[in-house]
């Protein structure tokens, strides 16, 4: 910025896009300067997605011009805007499950000799990004399917980067990345713009957002709000303009005083991701579960929950002495236990089904009678939930896959809460999910708790664990490193906490003890 | 209110206009090009082909939504078509205890599916491909590859008609009503939507979807033995060869219906609209002379068209927001 202006390498103005029942975008300008990160933030719905799907070629605008380096620019699709260098990094993951790291990052051109792959080639320029983005550790050659979905989003993002180009759009990139991964990212992102890349970055992050963007776009409801240096915009002024209200951000937590325990959980062991866990969750209590992703956060709640099996271990349901027995989610649902998943489509809805029918799926057996579903009363029933958890949706038979993902989540929420449980399990309740919602989301948590219900919730989001919940422990390489209660922890204990086991491991065999 | 109703029965109705559309062009077709389409031999005959592999159907829309496959029936029905026979035959047993001798066998077919399918999570294309074979197998090896004449006991069942309709179509459509009832307002039928739109959903929803699929491997199976009940009654004997290809046939009724192959999406009585247009086809070509030949290539022609206006159908009705 101290230099001269840089010049506008992309313009497009009075974009114009509907679709079916939505108008996605309404006379939005944008540009983008040479070397500049530009953020384009709103909340979900907002059409950020769109205009940049639009710029990458994958949508045609209704109306409306751009211009690339001074050229009026007409991509016929994808493959047209990628030859004149703008590329996409798309929030959902375009990975080939079946093929390699190395496969992958160099899909669209293999090193090949008379149609023979050379692997050997291929392997060592797929390491040589691989360790830019920071994925050190990782074999070239391991299959995708093999990969969490962190690993598989930095796999994406060294795709992105293997190829020449203009211009970069990273869709949501940090949505599951740790914080160690997003600095890599950003060291990358730095590189990008030196080289005088123009970068569009869209995330739900507004911190990261105000490190990394040079200058920062808001849209709501399809229409541009504002476009600023990112310097001149607080991170209250940009919630704001991305709501068009004022939220508070202080406590959401009402003190509240925890009962009796409502959960014990008992040297939980399974695989080589949950080693001997041990904790207990009260009633009226909101216990976060931080730790580095691949750390065994998720393996123990879906271990806790059935979903994968206990080598060993035991779990006490209130004050029972006995141990329960879960083994499948069945059991645990019918000892009345929730889990919302930190994937929602994949493991969480039925995409294609009516939002009713993903809320009532939990606990048929409330509106039936002989097996025969009372189609009236689930209507009512799901209308209750939509109301209750503002879910926007045109009605309860709308199809899940056409809600944004901050809805999609409420409808997740909503089925649990039909299944009317005692412990809930939400593992990253807030992923992908724009701020409005974000908000509305932790409400939800902490009514819950003040209902008297156990809540346990697992997220990479230090911040919205501290500002939500009562103690927080902290997981590290399948262990349970330490448990923190509020005014006991502070960002470096927990992340420090969180690498002591791969500290540990590193001085091979010395054991360090959990500090509880 | 009544608004929403309206457009709630509209889009009840649009679901099988297309497919009553489509069967209305083929009559009229029909009836225009052949002369004595439109007589009540030509009725009788599709009403007296259709009730077997309508009911076939039915089981096949089912496991179809769940995602799966069933390429057992046809070796299922000749099974359980000759341990009828036999039963009747060299047995001398009474109708009724034959009739349940012919279903469990379907039942204990089915059971097997499902079990291999559940136990070793394999793919229920492969068990019931290998089920096809076995179960032809076992029925040459209980008939001695023979055909069994059967005759006036089983014939009962063909030549009882109520209200002019012969009592196998009226079981037929009375079997696609239930069917078409469980699917759309039971617990179990809500199940096996969910279960073909996603398995691991419904598992981490605390529902086990074990004993879901088996029922409906199970059901399969059995609607299949209940068809060769009717299949051997038309035919007054029990083949060996019977059912030949009869997967085939009811995949395919079944899939221009609109059932995907994917799961999570079906519709009893569009499967029946879609037997109900395969055999108008098959009769109508017949009336107008076209040979074997040329009925399996237009037949073949209408099912990959049904599937490729369906496509364009569910897009239509599924904005991208």
């Amino acid at each position: 910025m101290m230099d001269a202006a840089p010049e506008i390498l992309f313009n497009a103005s009075g974009i114009n896009k509907s679709f079916p029942a939505v108008q996605a975008l309404s006379e939005v300008d944008f540009d983008l300067k040479t070397g500049q990160v530009h953020a384009l933030l709103g909340e979900n719905g907002a059409g950020k997605s769109t205009l940049t799907r639009i710029i990458a070629g994958i949508e045609k605008p209704d109306s409306g011009r751009m211009s690339l380096a001074g050229h009026s620019y007409i991509p016929k699709n994808r493959t047209d805007a990628e030859s004149l260098g703008i590329r996409m990094v798309m929030q959902e993951l375009n990975l080939i499950a079946d093929l390699t790291v190395a496969e992958n990052i160099f899909i669209e051109k293999l090193p090949a000799r008379f149609g023979i792959i050379d692997y050997n080639r291929l392997n060592r320029s797929a390491k040589e990004l691989m360790d830019k983005v920071g994925l050190v550790d990782l074999d070239p050659s391991t299959p995708v399917k093999l990969l969490g979905v962190g690993q598989q989003q930095m796999v994406e993002i060294a795709a992105g980067l293997s190829r020449q180009c203009r211009i970069l759009a990273l869709d949501e990139p940090t949505a599951s990345l740790t914080d160690s991964e997003i600095e890599l990212l950003f060291a990358q992102i730095a590189k990008l713009k030196t080289a005088g890349v123009g970068i569009i970055y869209i995330s739900h992050r507004i911190e990261e957002v105000a490190r990394i963007a040079d200058r920062i776009t808001i849209l709501r409801d399809g229409r541009l709000i504002a476009t600023q240096p990112a310097n001149q915009l607080s991170i209250s002024d940009i919630i704001r303009l991305m709501i068009g209200r004022d939220l508070e951000y202080d406590r959401l937590r009402h003190p509240v005083k925890t009962g009796e325990p409502a959960l014990r959980v008992a040297g939980l062991t399974s695989g080589s991701k949950v080693k001997n866990v041990t904790f207990e969750v009260r009633r009226g209590e909101i216990l976060g579960v931080a730790g580095l992703m691949g750390s065994g956060r998720t393996e123990t709640m879906r271990t806790l929950f059935g979903a994968d099996l206990a080598d060993c271990g035991k779990i006490y349901l209130g004050a029972s002495d006995k141990p329960a027995k879960i083994r499948k989610p069945s059991d645990a649902v019918r000892n009345r236990m929730a889990f919302l998943t930190e994937n929602r489509k994949e493991q969480g809805l039925l995409l294609t089904q009516p939002v009713r029918c993903n809320i009532s799926l939990t606990k048929l057996s409330d509106i039936s009678r002989l097996g025969w579903i009372n189609i009236s009363q689930e209507k009512r029933l799901a209308v209750k939930y939509i109301d209750a958890l503002s879910i926007r949706c045109s009605s309860a038979d709308q199809t899940v896959d056409q809600l944004s993902g901050g809805n999609q989540q409420k409808v997740v929420i909503a089925k649990w809460l039909f299944s009317d449980p005692d412990i809930l399990i939400f593992d990253e309740p807030t992923r992908g999910i724009d701020v409005g919602a974000k908000f509305e989301i932790y409400r939800m948590l902490a009514e819950l708790a003040e209902k008297g219900k156990a809540v346990i919730m697992v997220s990479s989001d230090l911040k919205e664990l501290m500002s939500l919940c009562d103690r927080i422990m902290v997981m590290s390489a399948g262990r349970l490193a330490a448990t923190f209660s509020r005014n006991k922890w502070s960002e470096e204990k927990i992340m420090s906490a969180a690498f002591s086991e791969y500290v540990a491991a590193s001085k091979k065999g010395v054991n360090t003890k959990n500090d509880k | 209110m009544t608004n929403k109703k309206m457009s709630a029965i509209g889009t009840y109705l649009t679901d099988y206009f297309g497919m009553a559309v489509a069967l209305a062009l083929l009559l009229i077709i029909f009836g225009l090009s052949a002369r004595n389409f439109f007589t009540l031999t030509t009725f009788r005959t599709i009403a007296n082909q259709v009730p077997d592999i309508t009911i076939v159907a039915v089981g096949m829309t089912f496991v179809l939504i769940i995602a799966g496959i069933d390429l057992s029936v046809g070796s299922v029905m000749a099974l359980s078509g000759a341990v009828l026979g036999i039963a009747l035959v060299e047995f001398n047993l009474p109708l009724p205890f034959a009739i349940a001798a012919c279903i469990a066998t379907g039942a204990l077919c089915g059971l097997t599916n499902a079990f291999v399918i559940i136990r070793w999570k394999l793919p229920s294309f492969i068990v019931t491909l290998g089920m096809l074979e076995i179960a032809r197998g076992a029925a040459y090896l209980v008939t001695q590859s023979r055909t069994i004449y059967i005759g006036g006991p089983i014939e009962v069942i063909t030549d009882t008609s109520v209200l002019g309709l012969s009592l196998p179509f009226i079981i037929a459509v009375l079997i696609v009503a239930a069917g078409q009832a469980v699917l759309s307002r039971t617990v179990f039928g809500r199940y096996m939507i969910a279960i073909g739109t996603n398995e691991e959903a419904v598992r981490l929803s605390g529902i086990d979807p074990r004993p879901v699929k088996l029922s409906v491997f199970v059901l399969c199976s059995l609607l299949t033995s209940f068809a060769a009940v009717i299949q051997t009654a038309r035919m007054s004997s029990a083949n060996p060869n019977t059912g030949y290809g009869l997967e085939l046939q009811a995949i395919a009724a079944v899939v221009i219906g609109g059932t995907s192959l994917m799961g999570g999406r079906g519709s009893v009585i569009s499967s029946f609209f879609g037997v109900l247009i395969i055999a108008v086809l098959g009769t109508g070509l017949a009336q107008i002379g076209a040979q074997e030949s040329t009925k399996r290539l237009i037949t073949g022609c209408v099912i990959i068209a049904a599937v490729i206006v369906d496509q364009y159908r569910s897009r239509l009705r599924k904005p991208r927001v």
